[in-house]
């Protein structure tokens, strides 16, 4: 039954992972589209895409948190314990991303618009970018472990933090030059954002195949268990990310939306899969942190509830915003 | 005390802070994301049946919702953080017990989430009956979501659903976690206290506006509104907290004894008023002229024992006065405002037209809306401070569930920094909203590039579907 806990769980974190780092990344996208008068598009268009879900998509944080509390409270009191920095970066970013965003949209004027937009932008970098390296902790087995210096700034953490800004750019570059596309907005803007996609993924992949090397030297367990029993997915999500170029350069935005989403999803499942059967790294397995019997049930069964209530009315949430019939309030 | 102890007694003070400051700060847009929806429906409602005053007051209080609902969703994420960051004692030890209400939690948060982004963003949109439908799984996920995280706190007074052996939680069970002895009256006052805190907000807002000479029907409908569901909640919560009351004397007695300011054990009662705490004993106090009032309130018989700060060993007892102080400040508040709400009964039902130009009333209400903050979060602080040291009543000790960190000073500066440049800035944004509406703006266009709006408009022109 720990495992059913742990698999939803990290099912959460997949789709935090896809669906809030395209969020997050828009803010990438947001800072470097220019001075105000040349990143007005640009903006208008970020507006739009994640003004309706990124509230609902930030849940899943709280689920992966409350998941982890309620059925995992020995290793969550160990990360949070170990791990407090950089989750209190995690927090001023997500605090100063939240109204940053919501402040902008109805800002007084074009300066306080600047200020509290470059808030949004700068911490929707910083944000992935700590959560990275709480992963790269965590799975480089320095959490619990009693591992030597700062634990969150070591190679994995560092990759860690370094992917996570990159695919959630990634991301967003392809779900904002779909969104530009939808709307029919600017082609110039769409064909723009298309163009950086493509090297903002050939990036990525760039990194992520050097990121092998120091992997295996750092966090010895997770390579393993990556090029064992995550191998599938990490071969899958090299196609996919593949798969998303090549549509890209063909402008099939619809279906390279879905590749990327796949590739991002399939990574993070990797990571999933290469740490199992550890919660933290080479110090406490799932079955060794787990919660008792009866509070792991309530979990599964509030899972379902969860699955019941929630997935119908993201899937209306999605299918409005897509058919267009939410849009920037006016 | 154990070396250890010293340690940890470092981090308690800027950690208990540090919660007072995100708690009450998230409390207050809480209590707008749970009541708002409610008070937008009776608008929404009235304006798909032709009136367009209240149409236009629906789309621009969900636009200040969906700011203040935002704000909130950051400012509850710090404190699911700040449950492990600051309390990971309690977590560790009791996550399994109480986590299923956040699970919960988590589930209504994310209906809400999802239909305030439909609602929000499906103006001209979504045809009406659609479109204000929307609302109502906010409003009871809402309602639902309050209920859960206040069980949380419910349980933290009156700990049940779980055995424990050896320091080591057994037989967990987490329903009975959720519905503990505490739960119903807690969260019935809170919930009557989400009401009345946006409802006398809002009202302020409007009366503000009347004041100023604008006496139209917006103003008279953005008033009204929220009237109402005051004039429902405010009469009933002394009910509610009278028997929230006597529930803590079963429960805790001894918050009891120092919202009270009882030091011995007694019988007959009487209830005092006023005073300061000074060397165990109460100083310069007032008393009711009715023998035994006290047990009476707390216990149904003006003969009742009523049980002392002396029960415990002093280390187990809380701070009076900050107690104290706090549980009176909420009732003399309370009591005012269900005068308030008396004389507004009468002035409405005197003449209708002088009910919008009352000066006096009318600068009374004013003051209700921070009033009724203040209610709140004095509320809180009797029940918080009232439960200490327990962090978990009786069992848990807050000093030992704070986390050893050597930071939390610097987080609590930081976020004392970050929360009040917040709070101006969202001051700012929602002053300028209101002027721009004021002004006679409908759309609030950001202030950056204009092309896709009017691209927007044009779209959403053709699609309209008639309400």
């Amino acid at each position: 039954m720990s495992e059913a806990v742990a698999a939803i769980m990290f099912a959460a974190v997949i789709l935090y992972a896809v669906f809030a780092g395209a969020d997050f990344g828009s803010g990438t996208w947001d800072l470097v589209a220019g001075d105000a008068r040349k990143g007005a598009a640009t903006r208008r268009l970020i507006d739009r895409a994640i003004g309706p879900v990124w509230e609902a998509h930030h849940v899943w944080l709280i689920f992966i948190l409350v998941f982890l509390w309620t059925g995992f409270p020995g290793p969550f009191g160990t990360i949070m314990r170990e791990l407090a920095i950089p989750f209190w970066l995690v927090g001023l970013g997500i605090v100063l991303r939240g109204s940053g965003f919501a402040f902008r949209k109805y800002a007084p004027d074009i300066g306080w618009a600047r200020v509290a937009g470059s808030t949004f932008a700068l911490s929707s970098v910083v944000t992935p970018f700590f959560l990275g390296t709480i992963a790269g902790a965590i799975a480089s087995g320095r959490v619990g472990t009693g591992a030597e210096g700062i634990i969150w700034l070591s190679p994995t953490s560092w990759i860690g933090g370094v992917l996570a800004v990159l695919t959630t750019t990634f991301l967003a570059g392809v779900f904002l030059a779909e969104e530009a596309r939808r709307h029919g907005a600017d082609d110039e803007l769409r064909e723009s954002l298309r163009k950086r996609a493509i090297v903002v993924g050939a990036v990525t992949g760039a990194v992520a195949l050097a990121a092998v090397v120091p992997l295996q030297a750092d966090a010895p367990t997770l390579a393993d268990g990556l090029t064992g029993r995550g191998a599938p997915l990490i071969i899958a999500s090299a196609f996919g990310g593949a798969m998303t170029l090549v549509l890209l350069q063909q402008g099939k935005l619809r279906s390279a939306r879905v590749a990327a989403a796949t590739a991002v999803a399939a990574v993070v499942a990797g990571w999933g899969f290469g740490q199992y059967p550890w919660v933290l790294v080479d110090a406490v397995t799932i079955e060794d942190g787990a919660a008792n019997s009866t509070t792991l049930a309530g979990l599964l069964i509030a899972s379902g509830v969860a699955a019941v209530i929630v997935i119908p009315a993201l899937v209306l949430l999605y299918r409005l915003a897509d058919s267009s019939q939410l849009g920037s309030s006016h | 005390m154990s070396p250890n102890s010293l340690i940890l007694a470092d981090a308690l003070l800027p950690a208990r802070n540090q919660m007072a400051l995100s708690l009450g700060a998230h409390i207050v847009l809480a209590c707008f994301g749970m009541a708002m929806p409610a008070m937008i429906f009776v608008l929404h409602r009235r304006g798909l049946r032709g009136d367009d005053v209240a149409l236009e007051l629906a789309k621009r209080w969900s636009k200040v919702s969906g700011v203040l609902f935002a704000i909130g969703a950051v400012s509850g994420t710090i404190l699911s953080f700040e449950m492990g960051l600051l309390w990971p004692g309690l977590m560790e030890q009791y996550g399994e017990v109480i986590g299923l209400a956040f699970a919960l939690e988590g589930v209504s948060f994310f209906v809400e989430a999802i239909f305030l982004g439909i609602y929000v963003y499906g103006w001209g949109r979504l045809p009406g009956r659609a479109h204000i439908l929307m609302l109502v799984p906010m409003i009871i996920s809402g309602i639902a979501g309050s209920f859960f995280i206040v069980s949380v706190n419910a349980w933290m007074n009156a700990p049940t659903g779980f055995t424990e052996v050896d320091g080591v939680v057994v037989d967990v069970d987490p329903i009975r976690a959720i519905f503990n002895d505490a739960v119903l009256l807690q969260f019935l006052h809170m919930f009557l206290a989400a009401y009345m805190v946006a409802g006398f907000c809002i009202a302020t807002i409007y009366a503000v506006g009347l004041l100023k000479g604008r006496n139209d029907r917006h103003h008279r409908l953005g008033f009204l509104v929220p009237l109402a569901f005051v004039a429902v909640a405010t009469p009933l919560q002394p009910v509610v907290g009278h028997f929230a009351g006597q529930r803590i004397a079963d429960d805790q007695p001894i918050k009891l004894a120092a919202i009270e300011g009882l030091a011995e054990t007694e019988e007959r009662v009487p209830t005092v008023l006023g005073g300061v705490w000074i060397d165990g004993e109460l100083v310069g106090e007032l008393e009711v002229p009715i023998e035994g009032l006290g047990s009476f309130l707390a216990q149904n018989s003006f003969d009742a024992e009523i049980i002392g700060l002396d029960a415990v060993p002093e280390d187990e007892r809380p701070p009076v006065n900050i107690v104290r102080f706090s549980f009176q400040i909420m009732v003399g508040i309370g009591t005012a405002l269900v005068g308030l709400i008396a004389w507004s009964a009468w002035g409405w039902f005197r003449n209708r037209d002088e009910f919008f130009s009352n000066t006096w009333r009318l600068r009374a209400f004013v003051l209700a809306g921070p009033a009724a903050i203040v209610a709140m979060e004095t509320g809180w602080i009797t029940t918080e401070v009232g439960r200490q040291p327990w962090i978990v009543h009786g069992l848990m000790r807050t000093e030992d569930a704070v986390t050893d960190g050597n930071w939390v000073w610097w987080t609590l500066i930081a976020m004392i920094v970050v929360y009040a440049l917040l709070g101006l800035a969202g001051g700012a944004v929602l002053r300028s909203m209101t002027r721009r509406w004021a002004a006679g703006e409908h759309d609030l266009a950001s202030p950056y590039g204009p092309s896709m709006d009017e691209l927007d408009a044009a779209r959403s022109e053709r699609r309209e579907v008639p309400a």
